[in-house]
């Protein structure tokens, strides 16, 4: 539901409501989610471990802003597929370290 | 002349013209972050050996920061869900809320960074202060630059709600999601920074 459907019915309101409960619920998730990414950090588990666990536990909390406050769960077609392409180019961006030589550079 | 599409749907797009607007303009932001996302990926696995961010920086403060960022989000989407229920005082004061908790954030902000700079710590120091710098630096003209767009939306902009109820309930879901988009990326940032 999105403000392009602004008619305000009593269905509407209730629809509202159980939109604010979920909220409610996302921020609860959110603030316990921060205290496990703090809490994962003073384990001083290995490097690779840490960044992976950190990455996992950051796209879960992400998620639920993009899918919830942002309301992609519910978003129309064209707006999935600019994200798509976003989205691809993105890991092309955050790849293209992977690919240079271990020199920094991408000739040896 | 009036402006097409602000509330009405395209029937090609089955979108207004300012939701399609917004998406576009933060896939772009995605880019300007993501280029220097992989810029630290590229300096920190090309350098010889790195600090942890919390030998450097204030966990606590940014922890804190992070609290105050996501109660700002909620906050956002509370202004636009009471809009949606023709709330407007509620509005009000949800959106006032979220400018001050914008504003709590770059306070803190300002003591993490003259804390740094009276240590003798620049972002000249060394790589991980110029990326910190640099990428924090960048999130928080964000996070002011959303900060005036949503001042303006509670204070003259609120008007339209007098005349275009539906048009303004829109504008403030886009500067909405904006603001949440400022959110995502610090949601990155502070493990990414601050505790690995």
């Amino acid at each position: 539901m999105t403000s392009d459907h602004a008619a305000m019915t009593s269905d509407h309101a209730v629809d509202i409501d159980k939109h604010v409960r979920v909220y409610i619920t996302v921020f609860v998730a959110l603030m316990i989610l921060t205290i496990v990414t703090v809490a994962i950090s003073r384990l001083h588990l290995s490097v690779p471990i840490a960044v992976t666990v950190a990455l996992l536990v950051a796209i879960i909390k992400g998620s639920l802003v993009a899918c919830y406050f942002m309301h992609l769960i519910s978003e129309k077609k064209l707006i999935y597929a600019v994200l798509t392409l976003t989205a691809f180019f993105f890991a092309a961006l955050l790849a293209l370290p992977v690919f240079t030589h271990s020199n920094g550079y991408w000739i040896e | 002349m009036e402006i097409p599409y602000t509330v009405e749907l395209r029937r090609d797009t089955g979108l207004n013209n300012g939701k399609i607007g917004i998406w576009l303009f933060l896939a772009s932001e995605v880019m300007l972050f993501g280029a220097l996302f992989a810029s630290y990926i590229l300096i920190r696995t090309g350098a010889p050996s790195w600090p942890r961010g919390d030998t450097i920086l204030d966990v606590p403060l940014a922890t804190f920061n992070t609290i105050v960022l996501i109660g700002s989000s909620v906050t956002m989407v509370m202004a636009w869900a009471s809009l949606m229920r023709r709330r407007f005082g509620t509005y009000r004061i949800y959106m006032g809320a979220t400018i001050l908790l914008g504003f709590v954030f770059l306070v803190v902000k300002y003591f993490e960074y003259t804390h740094k700079f009276h240590d003798g710590l620049f972002p000249s120091s060394n790589n991980f202060l110029a990326i910190y710098f640099t990428l924090t630096g960048l999130h928080m003209l964000h996070v002011f630059g959303g900060m005036v767009v949503n001042a303006y939306f509670w204070g003259p902009g609120a008007k339209l709600w007098k005349t275009n109820p539906a048009w303004f309930t829109n504008r403030v879901e886009h500067s909405g999601l904006f603001w949440h988009f400022v959110d995502l990326v610090w949601i990155f940032l502070f493990p990414t920074l601050y505790l690995l």
